[in-house]
């Protein structure tokens, strides 16, 4: 019995799929419509997912950045010198025989220009010393070498040589009043540094008339994650009115706004849209269903089962949706997987960050397309099965 | 039997798919109205800037200071108008996680320079006379449930004050509004002289100059003599009119917006496509009933005209529901306090309307006419007998 009911599904599934072709505008249609569907969604997904793998990647939770007291991005914090060298003795960071790994560091922004549409932008220019480079795991250099102290040098990020113009090795710009050269490239794992311009801090301070004032510390945890001492020894000193936040809590601050917008955006205008393909897969399931009136009532009468009416016309819409999720997820990674974009953080300048579709991205992808395909299949397959088997006389159809 | 009962019979003679292909055209446009405003608010900073307006920024960027002394200078230069000047304050209320558009400006020369900003003639004279007075925008006020007289302190997450605070009292003159609905009012202005003498930075400097000019064909001209005026001295100026460097700074938000726009319009024409076959279709799927009202008698251009207007008004129904829709969806959304400081200006404008109208005029005539021209040429003996 079993057995039999399976057979005629495997027949009918097979008859329906081979005759896809006579019902070609229609299913070309609901493919198409299936396939922008889901290459949307993965556009938007993949914009958030790169987006939050820059700059929440970014944070180490061995670092810990300290800024004044309310400033709440790099740009709008100032520290002197003194308030960084009385940082120095607070316990819980960590030392070693050169004392305390902590690195003041100056942010200012220059303006650069986008290669893609000759725009001027804001590009970050980080001023921090030899020290504050070591103490980052991740930085290596890939073209030429590191600045030196004390010269005009700058080395510049991956993403930054991607993006934005004139930043060529060895090639001399003007940022601010001084010229500068570029003697090397470094790759920081696709994090934010990526977007930014290197020099000696010292340099930096002088060339942009900031006396000795930091913008930020950066310090070495001596526990990763655990800022409760230092927080402690700031609270005690009145000198110090300061923040400290690891890294990692502090990127994942800055990250949360853009990346929740396009979430937030992506996902209801997929849906809006999902909902147009959907009506325009029910309408083909639903004609397809109307022009094998005749052939499934025959089936019917000769002694085939309503469930394989069924799911006959279940698996068309499924194998419909199947081609066009496939469809639309191939075209969103020839597409959009890897291509770089830029946009404004919220130090006022440019964050370079790649789309990223990765598997979950993708997964999201094809369920949409599933689904999609369950909803416009159910309501026709459900007609099919209850399609009266006198219908098999009606010559007209 | 009148034509408009018959494209009404025929339209809804399969009512599953009538109404499927309604709600596609609906949700179609329902998106593009939403996009519509998307992408106004995006650019509502170029549309709605004057043209006579310059404005001046240190080379080096725009976040960089300028001496105070280029006031006079700029104000002596040939074809200057009016003259102002404004700070950056980083503002915040209470939660320093919702940052406030705020400005330190010179009241009587900001508003002379904006003269689209509205304030009553009291609400002027009161807020040029309180050195804490400040003004805010309508958008802002509300959001905040704030009323004129209300004392409320404004802080800062850049400056801070002599005692190391960085939370300046301020008391509210008045609740400005704009000649353009578009046009932003989510920010907030008070006094440059309070700002500068109470931080810690010292009080030579301000954070850029506007100015309009006598007539906009001399843009150009006074640029130029701007930037030449401070060339190769400390702080160098850049001069640009209002809409490039509004245009500058939106460009800068991105490729993001650029990228959402582009994806959700070419889906908007995909689904447009798809309808437009379904619809197409199902004019074909009738060849012989239409045979049968050639051989009644009717004209050729009677049929032609009947079809057409089908698809038509299934069009228009759609189409016309959907920016409805679209349209409250709007409103709505432009009450949410998020939404409306991430987008201040989020309303559907006539442009946007006019432009769907046509859209929607165009899927209409688009998916009916091939359909309805074969109608019209249909040689009935073939038609019958297709069958």
């Amino acid at each position: 019995m079993m057995d039999s009911i399976l057979r005629q599904i495997t027949a009918v599934v097979a008859m329906n799929i081979r005759s896809l072709p006579q019902r070609l505008w229609m299913s070309l249609a609901t493919i198409l419509a299936v396939a922008v569907v889901v290459a949307v969604l993965l556009a938007f997904l993949a914009m958030a997912n790169g987006f939050k793998v820059t700059v929440a990647g970014s944070g180490s939770n061995a670092l810990a950045i300290v800024m004044r007291d309310g400033a709440q991005a790099e740009l709008n914090s100032v520290l002197m010198r003194d308030q960084v060298n009385i940082l120095g003795n607070a316990p819980g960071i960590k030392k070693d025989d050169a004392g305390a790994i902590l690195s003041g560091e100056l942010y200012v922004i220059v303006d650069g220009y986008k290669k893609t549409t000759g725009t001027e932008v804001n590009l970050p220019f980080r001023g921090l010393s030899s020290r504050g480079v070591a103490m980052r795991e991740n930085i290596s250099i890939v073209e030429g070498r590191m600045f030196e102290e004390g010269k005009n040098e700058i080395v510049v990020g991956a993403g930054v040589l991607r993006e934005f113009d004139g930043f060529d090795l060895n090639s001399e710009i003007k940022l601010g009043k001084a010229k500068w050269r570029v003697v090397g490239v470094f790759e920081a794992q696709g994090s934010v540094f990526e977007s930014e311009l290197w020099t000696d801090v010292r340099t930096l301070q002088s060339q942009f008339n900031r006396g000795s004032s930091y913008q930020l510390a950066r310090v070495a945890l001596q526990s990763p994650g655990d800022i409760s001492q230092i927080e402690a020894f700031i609270e005690n000193d009145p000198q110090l009115n300061l923040d400290i936040t690891t890294e990692k809590d502090y990127f994942r601050q800055q990250a949360k706004g853009t990346s929740d917008f396009l979430f937030y955006l992506g996902w209801p205008l997929s849906i809006i849209m999902a909902l147009g393909a959907l009506s325009g897969a029910l309408n083909t399931m639903y004609t397809s269903v109307a022009q094998r009136a005749v052939e499934i009532a025959t089936l019917r009468a000769i002694g085939f089962s309503a469930a394989s009416a069924f799911v006959g016309t279940m698996a068309e819409a499924l194998v419909l949706a199947c081609i066009g999720g496939v469809v639309g997820t191939l075209a969103a990674y020839l597409f959009f997987d890897g291509i770089t974009a830029s946009t404004l953080s919220s130090n006022f300048s440019q964050i370079v960050f790649s789309f990223d579709i990765s598997l979950e991205v993708l997964q999201k992808g094809l369920m949409l397309a599933l689904v999609i395909g369950f909803i416009g299949g159910v309501f026709p397959a459900w007609r099919a099965a209850k399609l009266p088997v006198i219908a098999a006389f009606n010559v007209n159809g | 039997m009148n034509d408009l009962y018959l494209i009404f019979k025929n339209l809804t003679r399969n009512r599953t798919r009538f109404i499927l292909n309604s709600f596609a055209v609906f949700t179609a446009f329902f998106l593009f109205g939403l996009l519509g405003a998307l992408k106004g608010a995006f650019d509502a900073g170029i549309e709605l800037s004057a043209d006579n307006r310059l404005i001046v920024v240190n080379k080096i960027n725009f976040t960089q200071p300028l001496p105070i002394a280029y006031v006079n200078k700029i104000k002596a230069i040939d074809g200057v108008k009016d003259l102002t000047y404004a700070n950056w304050f980083g503002a915040y209320h209470q939660d320093q996680r919702k940052p406030i558009v705020g400005f330190a400006v010179d009241p009587q020369s900001y508003l002379a320079v904006y003269e689209e900003l509205q304030l009553s003639t009291e609400e002027r004279e009161n807020w040029f006379n309180e050195r804490q007075g400040m003004v805010v925008g309508e958008a802002l006020a509300k959001s905040k449930g704030w009323q004129i007289g209300d004392r409320v302190p404004i802080s800062s997450n850049i400056f801070s004050k002599e005692d190391g605070s960085h939370v300046w009292d301020m008391i509210i003159s008045g609740i400005f509004t704009a000649k353009d609905k578009q046009a932003d009012t989510n920010y907030l202005m008070f006094h440059y002289k309070y700002f500068i003498e109470t931080q810690t930075f010292g009080s030579d400097w301000i954070g850029w100059l506007i100015l309009t000019t006598d007539n906009s064909d001399i843009n150009a001209e006074v640029a130029k003599s701007i930037d030449a005026l401070f060339a190769n001295s400390a702080a160098e100026t850049e001069t640009s009119t209002e809409k490039a460097f509004n245009k500058a700074f939106i460009e800068q938000i991105g490729s993001i917006g650029l990228i959402i726009s582009s994806v959700v319009l070419a889906a908007f024409f995909t689904i447009l496509l798809i309808v437009g076959n379904a619809m197409a279709l199902a004019v074909r799927e009738r060849t012989q009933e239409l045979a049968v009202l050639k051989t009644l008698g009717f004209p050729s251009w009677r049929i032609f005209r009947m079809v057409l207007s089908e698809s038509v008004f299934l069009s228009a129904l759609g189409g016309v529901l959907g920016m409805l829709l679209a349209y409250y969806a709007v409103s709505g959304l432009s009450n949410v306090p998020q939404i409306r400081n991430m987008l201040p200006n989020l309303v559907i404008t006539s442009d946007v309307v006019a432009t769907a109208l046509v859209y929607i005029l165009m899927l209409g005539f688009v998916t009916g006419f091939f359909p309805a021209w074969r109608a019209m040429k249909l040689n009935t003996i073939d038609a019958l007998s297709r069958g």
